[in-house]
């Protein structure tokens, strides 16, 4: 059962109003019982292939399949999924109580199963004693712990979360974070997670789609996103990344940085042009003498857990993560493992993202990001 | 400080033109020639009859307008925002037409040998008895006051968000259940403040029953209007019937406010 296939989109292509394509012959396979993540930048597609599966888009060609049978053309009060909407989409005329028991009382369910089912729901999200208060009073977590009661109450195959904790703060959010990766463990539910913040994709999916422009750019765990990222957009975008031009001179020996460094990379032609990424973490800082590459630091940033140091490597900015204190205008040298060196193909992404020359604007481009999560809903 | 100099004026016009003049109506409607007297309201148990058209015509005018006027309104608010605003404006453009000219206008339709039994003459049917009828009347207030219950039908619709409606979707109703489960009660603000906005014109009114209702539909108002200025001249009789449709409506409007807060604050099972 675990591996079954659950739900499948095959070739779908979704435009609106005949502009260019937000999907084009987009295909993916989710597995029953999945925490699966789509993470990509706004207007990805992400929050598209979320609609579409919960039935309010229909495709303009391809199909999707649930459980093996086309729901293509299925109206969403006929799918067996429910969603989580960003915006919560609580019922305002109704109270805790009778919100939960919505999706019950449409299937006629005796009141006696309703209340146990309420009151289970309730105990479940933590909002025990809520049932009679009305959702217009509540905060904006005890909200989205209402919203996901209501959609559990339906016992759905599969639950559909829209970006459901970018209106929260910073610390519920990582509350929530856990708690919906407990709910998901407890019911065994599959859910299909849509967010724009690579942390939050990390800690809890088992599965994460890397998404821009309509197009997957790296499905996989975690772990391997993070390790093996695909190309230069999936290093950009989940974490911290240095990543610079090289040349694979042969198996397990690639140069950069003026510099010919040992790795763990095979499999590309003699001489070809690579992107390599090293993240800040990895780099270790020694003495100038001592190091493969020599920089000057241009900056120091104390983030609490370790410094964020800037480093110009002849003329190009690395980030070097460190717990140690550096001092600005001090030469250092670099030591990189064979482990920490990660090689990628050149892919339409190269070049795109330079060094950390021009930090602060890339600072307030995620700021921007952050800010402008409205936008994603008309996606 | 500077909030409270710039509603004096204001308040001087208030009270000059509402509480002044609400003061002179219940100030005759308690006055005849000895003074303070009781007459002029234990009078009005005769009219009773007229008290009970008015309101039975009025509340038939407002259901119809309702029945009519919420799909209409509905629809509106479901299409593209700029045909939107030209259905509304085709919805206020009567309006701004005179009041008289509008019901002139119906009684020449109506007449006996008006443009409708015309018509039906033409074709070979029987004429149709329209003008002085009942149905006349209220045909006349729906047609003069059904816009006053699609707008604030219209407002309330367009501001109901389209995710509550998916989620409802999602949730497993159908477009029936949706409307009756999530739409219509989220509506209920402005349900009731479209019956107000009929009901209350509608009762009170006078034009519309002297043109279309003829001598057999007199209402409040044309009770009201004799007493000031027609045949029956008695300014205290006319203050005192003013006065309780004054308090009639207050009362209606009150048990409206009520079923309106008891929905919202709530929520519970409607249907």
């Amino acid at each position: 059962m675990e591996n079954n296939v659950l739900v499948s989109l095959e070739n779908v292509t979704v435009s609106f109003d005949g502009e260019t394509p937000v999907l084009k012959d987009f295909n993916l396979s989710i597995r029953d019982g999945e925490f699966v993540t789509l993470l990509g930048p706004s207007g990805c597609g992400k929050t598209t292939i979320l609609r579409s599966i919960g039935g309010f888009i229909t495709p303009d060609s391809g199909d999707i399949y649930f459980n093996g049978v086309k729901i293509t053309d299925l109206p969403p009060h006929k799918r067996n999924v429910n969603t989580i909407f960003q915006r919560y989409a609580l019922f305002p005329h109704l109270n805790v109580y009778e919100n939960v028991a919505f999706g019950m009382r449409i299937k006629n369910k005796s009141e006696k199963e309703i209340n146990e089912t309420v009151h289970k729901m309730l105990e479940l999200v933590d909002l025990k004693g809520y049932a009679k208060r009305g959702v217009g009073k509540l905060s904006g977590g005890q909200q989205q712990r209402v919203a996901i009661a209501r959609a559990l109450a339906n016992d759905p195959k599969m639950l559909l979360l829209d970006e459901p904790l970018s209106a929260l703060d910073m610390k519920l959010r990582k509350d929530m974070q856990s708690e919906l990766k407990k709910i998901q463990q407890t019911t065994g539910i599959t859910f299909l997670f849509v967010t724009h913040d690579q942390q939050e994709a990390l800690s809890m999916s088992d599965t994460v789609v890397v998404m821009d422009k309509g197009v997957i750019q790296q499905i996989g765990t975690p772990e391997d996103i993070y390790n093996e990222p695909k190309n230069a957009f999936v290093a950009d975008f989940i974490g911290e990344s240095n990543i610079l031009d090289g040349l694979m001179l042969e198996d397990y020996v690639v140069s950069f940085a003026g510099a010919t460094f040992k790795c763990l990379d095979k499999g590309f032609e003699k001489r070809e042009p690579v992107d390599v990424v090293i993240r800040p973490e990895d780099v270790k800082v020694t003495e100038a003498a001592k190091g493969m590459l020599r920089g000057v630091v241009t900056s120091l940033n104390f983030q609490g857990v370790h410094y964020e140091i800037i480093v110009d490597v002849k003329g190009f900015k690395w980030m070097i993560q460190s717990t140690d204190f550096e001092e600005v205008g001090k030469e250092i040298g670099i030591i990189l493992d064979p482990d920490d060196i990660h090689v990628m193909k050149k892919s339409e992404y190269s070049g795109m993202f330079g060094d950390y020359s021009t930090f602060s604007d890339e600072m307030e481009e995620d700021i921007n990001a952050a800010s402008s999560v409205d936008g994603e809903a008309e996606e | 400080m500077k909030a409270k100099g710039w509603a004096t004026p204001y308040i001087i016009w208030m009270a000059i033109f509402i509480v002044v003049p609400l003061f002179l109506v219940v100030y005759f409607a308690f006055t005849g020639e000895n003074g303070f007297t009781f007459a002029n309201i234990s009078k009005i148990g005769q009219y009773s009859n007229v008290f009970l058209r008015s309101i039975w015509m009025g509340a038939i005018a407002t259901v119809i307008s309702l029945l009519l006027g919420y799909p209409m309104a509905y629809m509106i608010a479901r299409i593209p925002a700029k045909r939107q605003s030209v259905m509304i404006m085709l919805i206020m453009l009567p309006m701004w037409m005179n009041f008289l000219l509008r019901t002139y206008a119906w009684m020449s339709l109506l007449e006996d040998t008006g443009l409708i039994n015309r018509l039906l003459q033409a074709v070979g049917l029987p004429q149709v008895h329209l003008i002085n009828t009942s149905g006349a009347v209220i045909l006349g207030m729906v047609y003069n006051y059904i816009p006053y219950m699609i707008l604030p039908l219209y407002s309330i619709l367009t501001k109901i968000d389209g995710s509550v409606i998916e989620a409802a979707q999602d949730l497993g109703a159908n477009g029936r259940k949706v409307f009756l489960r999530v739409i219509f009660p989220l509506s209920m603000p402005g349900v009731i403040s479209g019956i107000t906005m009929v009901f209350v014109p509608a009762v009170s009114t006078f034009i519309i029953s002297k043109m279309l209702g003829g001598g057999g539909n007199l209402l409040i108002g044309d009770l009201i209007d004799m007493q000031f200025l027609g045949s029956a001249y008695n300014p205290n009789l006319g203050s005192a019937i003013s006065l309780v449709l004054m308090v009639m409506i207050l009362i209606c409007m009150g048990i409206m406010n009520q079923f309106d807060d008891g929905e919202t604050m709530e929520g519970g099972m409607m249907i």
